[in-house]
């Protein structure tokens, strides 16, 4: 598998490391809703197709990326800093 | 002159002959011969024993599909089991023994297991071990019993102990078109991806480029096929995009193109060039494969198929053709399909004679039956072979009248005398490789095989692979191919002429001859098709569930013979079309795969090790050293002659009586700045830090975000912007990842850097009543009093002429400092506090007294932050920040992590003044005999010189109400049973006097 990291390109998938579901949206740093804390930290999506995905690029340059993934065939579609900007489509 | 090889022909030197061993009988063959073709031209027939029954087997197939001929090479100590003799070239010195037999494979008592061939069919090992226990000879008891003795009958080649001496290789490949297969194909596809200045790899399993080209008898561009491809691919060798693996076997297709090979580097050799591997192990990334790999041929399943003599029929023209060797002298042929009259004329040519061609289908082309005259044999149209004769060679065959439309056979039997059978039941195309990659096989009804399907990667298939049975379609594919591959438009310039035998590739449906005696259709696995029917009997429908419980298709050669003909009966047995029912799967490896050539160079501890600064002066100091983590760390640097425990106590007594000194370079330090790094750290510290003053530095505790302690360590603030965090040793790597994962994903806005700083600094921690001396006699630059320097206080000086940066900290409960200098001065100002606390008495100390000194004040570390604690479970409840949010505030006070039955920090005295162990467990009632109801465990323990008593730290449930009573230790591991009290964590000078001076 290859992930394109926007700074350092096309790399293995053994440089990155998977930091979770990139669907989960986490409460206002206040909020008292435990059922939204809850969400946030124990629900994951678990999509037969393409999923959100946060992954690190922990073995480059540590950039934090959105991927989305196709889980059945394992295709990387599209990357993006999770900081924002530089999204690389990639849907063949 | 060996017996059996031809007088001329064959593409095998002749000149240099080959000397080698089999079965410790000396044999000569020549270059370019398999161990397969010299031991055929030997005469030999018997080339192993079956799995199960243990029967006698000679070569079934000239290539990688062969089921029969497995055998053991030895080199030195090293034994390599359950190689195809087909797969192995001949060198000098080669010896290779043949595999599961005993006591030779001529007389094999295992042979007798034939006998109870009723009893030993289809889920024999299900029915008589697995099942309820009826009799004494069932179930498990019995397995265990039983299993030495099945384990030695049955089974293949034994794996050596021996460690292999060899060298393997791993390399990544990049490539625009990766072309899998050097057939008339592969060689076209390979030529014309190169011609477009494509980078093209053209890997092959054979020794020899050119596949069939080698043995068809065909001619092409008007000279014989195997020049014309010795030809081709002398073209395509000049030419520096282009890198031809040669023994190189594609074994796997993974996710995004990325294939994985296998190259033989040298085992044919009989020694390696100087720096060769031994083999290689390829993982190349391509733009477009060209899968151009053929197609095997399929046994027909008819009763003594598997006796050896009896052979397939391009794999006996193989032998013939390339290497001059014939499988017998009087040959018949049993077939379906047209293939098989080319092979009669080849072997008719080659010298031998072709008593008969036993045909299934009635009605017989005029081509075909011109072929057979061609040949001089007697055509047998609609007719079986029901049986075969002899024992560890061919003697005869029976034949039939047989009705192709139903199966059925009728009128007497008639004899053939042969001591060769070649079988042809059609051909199925090697689609391996395009099914790894993901895509579903579809039954062509013509071709009476799977071909492959639409593809799921970037692949494009050329050849006998997609069917195309004929050269010419090859040719014509293989360009096409090559050229689509590349990026290149179709081509109209003219192909090379192919002349070639005419046949109709479509072959009869029919896959078995219903006759009484064993059928094999896994000749490896010795699956009879009898027993493929009794699995159907016995309710099995699905062919994942058919090829576990028979085993079909589950050897090394993972059914490269039999799949097809074993999915054929299974689907007449429910009275389905094949396609109904469908077919395995297939997956890596496509053959075996040295388990040496994945690991390559990652043997042994593939760890880094990680040193302080410093380390060599540890060494050199008579520390011994212990591995934590990555990390390497003084444990103790014990004097002669002193036991652990005797080390550990004098360090730590020494340190509380006068100064210790201990090395914390491996703490995590991270630099945290930017103009939002307080706030940062406010969010992600349960306590304050945006309130700290610029040259202090502060503890602080993160939680997880549900609820949980993460980390514990100091933070300084060095600037307004500019923090170093400190985090434990072992959590340095996750902390850093954690930061990094907030500030990208959760608080973007927030302008923060943060930077691994670990390396990048030496630690020093000293402590004692006479740190604080021993630093004024050495620190220059700022003055290290109270005033300048109170708890928590940050001071730069130098020491030694270097720069350093001091912290007022302990975590030893002395009044403390840690010291900090750049890594590469570490040691310099190491020998400078050594040498400055000599007159103060000043001892280094190690992990154990680190351990014991902080199991006296009852800090916690990561055995106490286990993952399962809360802040309020180690009492750090006082940390927690009502005034703002922080990770984990929110899910920490859920009802389960407040509940007052929680395991709580506590301490523990042991009564009986024996040590304790950590994990032990903690009870209310000592019961050795049935230990039972914990209430806790030991997290870390010592003996405590402070208190002069073993002493630890535990978690036990509600502990902070046991404080003063009594309960034991039950530790039946290590039989250490005793009463203990309960206490405070906080043993030794509990209000901090020492340490705040």
């Amino acid at each position: 598998m290859l992930i394109t990291c926007p700074y350092c390109g096309p790399r293995d998938v053994i440089e990155f490391t998977y930091q979770g579901d990139g669907n989960r949206e986490r409460p206002q740093p206040a909020s008292q809703n435990l059922d939204a804390w809850n969400a946030y930290v124990y629900d994951r999506l678990n999509p037969a197709g393409d999923h959100n995905e946060i992954w690190q690029h922990s073995g480059g340059c540590r950039a934090h990326l959105r991927v989305v993934r196709n889980t059945l065939t394992h295709e990387v579609l599209s990357t993006a800093f999770a900081r924002g900007g530089h999204k690389t489509e990639s849907r063949s | 002159m060996s017996p059996r090889r031809t007088e001329t022909g064959g593409r095998i030197d002749r000149l240099r002959t080959i000397r080698f061993t089999f079965d410790g009988a000396p044999y000569t063959g020549h270059a370019g011969d398999t161990l397969a073709s010299a031991l055929l031209a030997n005469g030999v027939t018997l080339f192993g024993r079956s799995f199960k029954y243990h029967r006698p087997r000679g070569l079934l197939a000239a290539g990688v599909e062969e089921p029969n001929a497995l055998v053991t090479v030895l080199r030195g100590e090293v034994r390599e089991p359950n190689i195809a003799a087909t797969m192995v070239e001949i060198y000098d010195g080669l010896v290779a023994v043949s595999q599961n037999r005993a006591p030779s494979l001529a007389w094999d008592i295992g042979a007798l297991n034939q006998l109870g061939g009723k009893v030993l069919s289809a889920g024999f090992y299900y029915k008589t071990f697995m099942g309820p226990v009826i009799g004494p000879l069932k179930g498990t008891r019995f397995w265990m019993f039983c299993e030495h003795f099945i384990r030695r009958a049955a089974g293949l080649g034994k794996a050596g102990t021996a460690p292999d001496p060899a060298r393997y290789e791993r390399m990544n490949a990049f490539c625009d078109v990766l072309v899998v297969g050097s057939g008339p194909a592969g060689l076209m596809a390979a030529k014309a991806a190169a011609d477009q200045g494509a980078r093209v790899i053209l890997a092959d399993l054979e020794a020899h480029f050119g596949g069939s080209a080698h043995w068809s008898g065909e001619t092409i561009d008007g000279v014989p096929a195997a020049d014309w491809a010795q030809r081709t691919v002398g073209q395509l060798e000049g030419n520096d995009n282009v890198r031809l693996l040669p023994r190189t076997t594609v074994w796997g297709y993974y996710d995004g193109n990325t294939l994985a090979a296998l190259e033989r580097v040298t085992d044919h050799k009989e020694t390696p060039a100087k720096g060769e591997p031994r083999q290689r192990y390829w993982a190349i990334r391509a733009g477009t494969v060209v899968l151009a790999t053929g197609s095997f041929e399929r046994p027909l399943i008819f009763p003594g198929n598997d006796r050896p003599g009896v052979m397939l029929a391009h794999a006996a023209e193989r032998y013939a053709v390339e290497y001059g060797v014939l499988p017998g002298q009087r040959i018949a042929l049993f077939t379906n399909n047209d293939s098989a009259y080319r092979s009669a004329v080849a072997l008719k040519k080659a010298g031998a004679a072709v008593v008969a061609i036993v045909d299934v289908r009635g009605d017989v082309s005029n081509e075909m039956r011109r072929l057979a005259s061609e040949a001089e044999a007697e055509l047998l149209a609609g007719h079986a072979v029901v049986a075969t004769e002899g024992g560890r060679a061919l003697t005869g065959l029976k034949v039939q009248r047989f009705d192709a439309t139903n199966g059925a056979l009728s009128g007497d039997d008639r004899s053939i005398h042969a001591d060769s059978l070649l079988m042809s039941g059609g051909w199925s195309p090697t689609i391996h490789l395009a099914s790894q990659a993901g895509a579903r096989a579809e039954w062509d009804p013509a071709r009476q095989a799977f071909l492959p399907p639409r593809p799921t990667q970037r692949w494009i298939g050329a050849g006998a692979f997609t069917g195309s049975f004929s050269t010419a379609e090859a040719i014509a594919e293989g360009r096409a191919a090559g050229l689509q591959a590349a990026g290149g438009s179709a081509s109209s310039a003219p192909l090379p002429i192919v002349e070639a035998t005419p046949g109709d590739p479509d072959p009869a449906p029919v896959f078995e001859i219903k006759a009484k005696g064993k059928s094999f259709v896994d000749f490896q696995h010795d699956v009879t098709a009898e027993d493929v029917r009794l699995a159907h009997r016995e309710g099995f429908v699905s062919v994942e569930h058919l090829k576990r419980y028979t085993t079909l298709g589950m050897a090394t050669d993972q059914g490269k013979n039999s799949n097809v003909p074993g999915l054929a009966i299974m689907a007449e047995a429910l009275g389905k079309p094949i396609p109904e029912v469908g077919t395995t799967r297939f997956r890596p490896p496509y053959t075996a795969v040295s388990i040496g050539s994945l690991a390559a160079e990652r043997f042994g501890d593939l760890k880094p090790e990680r040193l302080t600064p410093m380390h060599d002066w540890h060494i050199a100091n008579g520390a011994t050293m212990y591995s934590a983590g990555l990390w390497y760390r003084p444990m103790i640097y014990g004097l002669a002659g002193e036991t652990v425990e005797q080390a550990y106590v004098r360090e730590a007594r020494a340190t509380r009586e006068s100064a210790g000194i201990v090395d914390v370079s491996t703490l995590g330090k991270i630099a945290v700045q930017g103009p939002d790094a307080a706030e940062f750290l406010d969010r992600v510290y349960t306590n304050m830090f945006s309130t700290l003053a610029v040259g202090k530095a502060r503890y602080g505790l993160m939680l997880r975000e549900d609820g949980l302690a993460f980390d514990d360590g100091t933070t300084w603030r060095l600037g307004e912007q500019d923090f170093l965090m400190t985090t434990t040793t072992a959590n340095a790597g996750k902390v850093m990842q954690n930061l990094e994962y907030f500030l990208d994903v959760i608080w973007p806005e927030l302008k923060v850097t943060v930077t691994s700083v670990t390396d990048e600094w030496a630690g020093a921690a000293i402590g004692g009543p006479k740190a604080r001396a021993i630093l004024f006699s050495c620190v220059t630059g700022t003055a290290v009093d109270n005033a300048t320097l109170p708890f928590m206080g940050i001071v730069h000086g130098r020491i030694a002429g270097v720069p350093v940066m001091i912290c007022r900290l302990s975590f030893s409960g002395e009044m403390a400092f840690e010291v900090y200098s750049g890594a590469g001065y570490g040691t310099r100002v190491w020998e400078a506090l050594i040498e400055a606390g000599k007159p103060f008495g000043l001892v280094t100390y190690g992990l154990e007294a680190l351990g014991t000194m902080r199991i006296e004040k009852g800090h916690v570390t990561g055995a106490e932050i286990d993952g399962r604690t809360t802040a309020r479970d180690l009492h750090l409840d006082w940390m927690l920040s009502k005034k703002k949010p922080f990770i984990g505030s929110a899910m920490m006070d859920r009802e389960g992590l407040i509940s007052p039955d929680r395991l709580q920090l506590v301490g523990l005295i042991s009564l009986d003044n024996r040590p304790f162990n950590g994990g032990a467990h903690i009870v209310e009632e000592l019961d050795e005999a049935n230990p039972h109801d914990s209430i806790g465990h030991i997290t870390a323990c010592c003996y405590s010189p402070a208190l002069s008593k073993y002493i630890a730290l535990a978690l036990v449930k509600d502990g902070k109400a046991r404080h003063g009573t009594r309960a034991f230790v039950s530790d039946p591991l290590r039989n250490r049973f005793g009463p203990i009290e309960i206490v405070s964590n906080h043993f030794y000078d509990p209000d901090g006097s020492r340490m705040h001076g």
